[in-house]
């Protein structure tokens, strides 16, 4: 089967001239479809710079790096745009639109898509909330939610149009433990339903449970690659 | 089409999300709207009332002393010129007209003001006037005259005074009878207007040389060519004659205004402030719209929303502030010149071009508002989102 996201030799820069640095060295590595991966590290490892480059939200400078089987070296901002598509993003932030309703938000994620009618996107966008345990709560605005139930929102935004790639970095960080936990086994089981692969960084140790596989990143280089040691 | 409608559902969203704000930045466009009509509203009832007098002279083609700048103040023209327009085998005939200024005595306050007076030859229908045909019988009789009943109220409500039959004035020194009333208006040369005969004309103004007239208006055969015939008239005649088609002779009056008055750029200088103002107010909304919500729309390109689309959104707002603007402010100005038409006795019209014309400034004011606003769309940088 073709891996999900196929790295090899990755290196990035940061800043001009006399200021550039070198961030990432020598990325190798490859997630199967389905497959739940956490990154950990120090802070200032790289983790969020290789997301945002998996991610298809920093144009990639060196080394080669495939997503789905297509190469993001030089890939045209549309080519770029068209990938995003396939991932579902969940940030630190919740970053709901304040304006928009709970369902309507989640909504957006499918409003890509022309193949889905505003009806099929109403009830997928119920459906989904319902399943973040939300169901009640479809037409509150986001200042009506608590900081669990928004990220449960984001969630349940990031992973209604099917992707087919999860990319999180540090979802649970704004949540207390209790509520980071729940958010993340959600990710979890609604990712495995899917199908989905995930990439997750954390600094939680009690979220490293639902990962697959864990990573550790150091100084911008990988350090291991381990299977999970608590399955 | 599909990702406009839903942009522009979006745009719709998140304005009506915060219904103050949505408020205050209607407002902008309403203040803006009405600004810029009252400012064209204005302009144009002064250029239309400087001509006014020219627009009341019928006529395919008007002659006019070189000397003579403006209706107003006219250099007189020797009756001789009209005859000798005569010989050219397309005119019909020539009417003089003359103007000037007498002194009207305001019947109750007794207080004396300047009034522009219009004569010519009752029967020769000269005068494209409301009212002004149908009493040609009258004017015919000594000492009579028809008094503008648009003229400001300082003169004294002398339509009122006919109704109950007291029709006597003082005019140049004169006893004179007001036999009908006449529409003409007021304007910036004139605050009001007599109109008369010829043979009454001169019995009014006294310093007037009777071989002399103001305007000929020249009539031509039918079927005849306007402009060959000025161009004959104009060969035809001494240089001291100047030869006008009627829309040259009005072109000529409004220039004269808007030349010599620097009225235009007043004018224009106060449309370009209620743009400006509305400029900075739509910008104002917009701006704060895309700057409070960056992380948002850094999440939409995350997502795949393309940068179109964004902008998409950002305009669907300024041009929706527009339209919700505009309306309004139509209603408030329509108003608005009824009661400064009231105030001022200037003809105070809002017409469907005029219209057209703001509606076309005020989306271009919130087009262009929207093009600097999306500008700070830039920095929503999907990268910085983690
Ligand atoms: N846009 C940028 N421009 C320049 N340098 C950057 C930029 N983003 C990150 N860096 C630098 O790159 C290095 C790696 O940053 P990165 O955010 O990837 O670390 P991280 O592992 O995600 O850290 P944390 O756990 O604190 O989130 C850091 O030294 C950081 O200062
Ligand atoms: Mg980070």
């Amino acid at each position: 089967m073709m891996p999900a996201i196929e790295i090899k030799g990755l290196e990035h820069w940061f800043g001009k001239g006399e200021l550039r640095r070198q961030i990432l060295f020598d990325i190798d590595l490859s997630t199967a479809p389905g497959e739940i991966v956490i990154l950990t590290g120090p802070s200032g490892s790289g983790k969020t710079t290789l997301l945002t480059l998996i991610g298809a939200l920093r144009a990639v400078e060196q080394g080669s790096l495939r997503l789905f089987g297509r190469e993001l070296r030089g890939a045209s901002d549309d080519d770029r745009i068209a990938v995003r598509r396939r991932i579902g993003f969940i940030f630190q932030q919740h970053n709901l639109l304040g304006f928009l309703s709970a369902r309507q938000n989640v909504e957006m994620a499918l409003e890509l898509d022309p193949t889905i009618d505003a009806g099929e996107r109403r009830s997928l966008a119920s459906v989904m909330l319902a399943k973040v345990g939300l169901g009640e709560r479809l037409d509150h605005p986001p200042s009506k939610l608590s900081g669990g139930q928004k990220q449960r929102v984001a969630v349940a935004r990031a992973l209604v149009g099917n992707p087919d790639l999860v990319l999180a970095d540090e979802p649970t960080a704004s949540l207390d433990k209790v509520t980071g936990q729940e958010v993340a086994t959600l990710i979890e089981r609604l990712a495995r339903e899917r199908g989905a692969s995930i990439l997750l960084v954390t600094h939680d140790p009690r979220i490293l449970g639902i990962a697959d596989r864990i990573i550790a990143m150091e100084d911008g280089r990988i350090v291991n690659a381990a299977e999970n040691p608590c399955d | 089409m599909r990702s406009i409608w839903l942009a522009s559902r979006l745009a719709w969203r998140q304005l009506t999300h915060q219904p103050a704000r949505l408020a205050s930045a209607v407002a902008g466009v309403v203040f803006a709207c009405l600004l810029v009509f009252m400012q064209l509203g204005f302009h144009d009832a002064l250029f239309d009332s400087a001509t006014s007098t020219a627009r009341a002279i019928r006529g395919d083609i008007i002659m006019f002393s070189r000397q003579s700048e403006t209706t107003s103040r006219t250099s007189g023209l020797p009756r001789a010129r009209l005859m000798q327009a005569l010989a050219d085998p397309d005119v019909a005939r020539v009417t003089p007209i003359y103007l000037g200024q007498v002194i009207w005595k305001n019947p109750e306050t007794a207080v004396r003001r300047s009034i522009m007076v219009l004569g010519a030859d009752p029967d020769s229908g000269v005068f494209a006037l409301e009212g002004a045909s149908a009493a040609a019988e009258r004017l015919r009789q000594r000492d009579t005259l028809l008094f503008d009943a648009q003229s400001r109220p300082e003169y004294g409500p002398i339509g009122e005074r006919l109704a109950r039959g007291a029709t006597t004035v003082e005019v140049a020194n004169r006893t004179t009878e007001v036999v009908g009333l006449f529409r003409l208006g007021a304007s910036f040369a004139a605050d009001g207007n007599l109109l008369t005969s010829d043979v009454n004309f001169h019995r009014l103004v006294r310093d007037r040389m009777p071989d002399m007239v103001d305007v000929g208006a020249v009539f031509l055969k039918a079927g005849a060519d306007v402009s060959a015939a000025k161009t004959r008239l104009q060969r035809l005649l001494p240089d001291d004659v100047r030869v006008m088609t009627r829309d040259e002779f009005i072109a000529n009056e409004r220039a004269y205004w808007a030349n010599s008055a620097a009225i235009g750029f007043i004018f224009l200088f106060g449309v370009g402030m209620g743009l400006i103002v509305g400029f900075v107010i739509v910008y104002q909304i917009l701006f704060t719209d895309v700057a409070n919500h960056l992380s948002e729309y850094a999440t939409l390109k995350a997502m795949g929303y393309s940068d179109h689309y964004l902008l998409a959104v950002v305009f669907s707002e300024a041009l929706m502030l527009a339209a919700l603007g505009f309306v309004p402010g139509l209603a408030l100005s329509w108003w608005l010149f009824d009661v400064s038409a009231d105030a001022t006795f200037l003809p105070m019209l809002l017409r469907p071009d005029m219209a057209a014309f703001v509606f076309v400034l005020i989306f271009a004011m919130c087009a262009a508002s929207g093009a600097v606003a999306v500008r700070k769309l830039r920095d929503a940088n999907p990268a910085d989102m983690f």
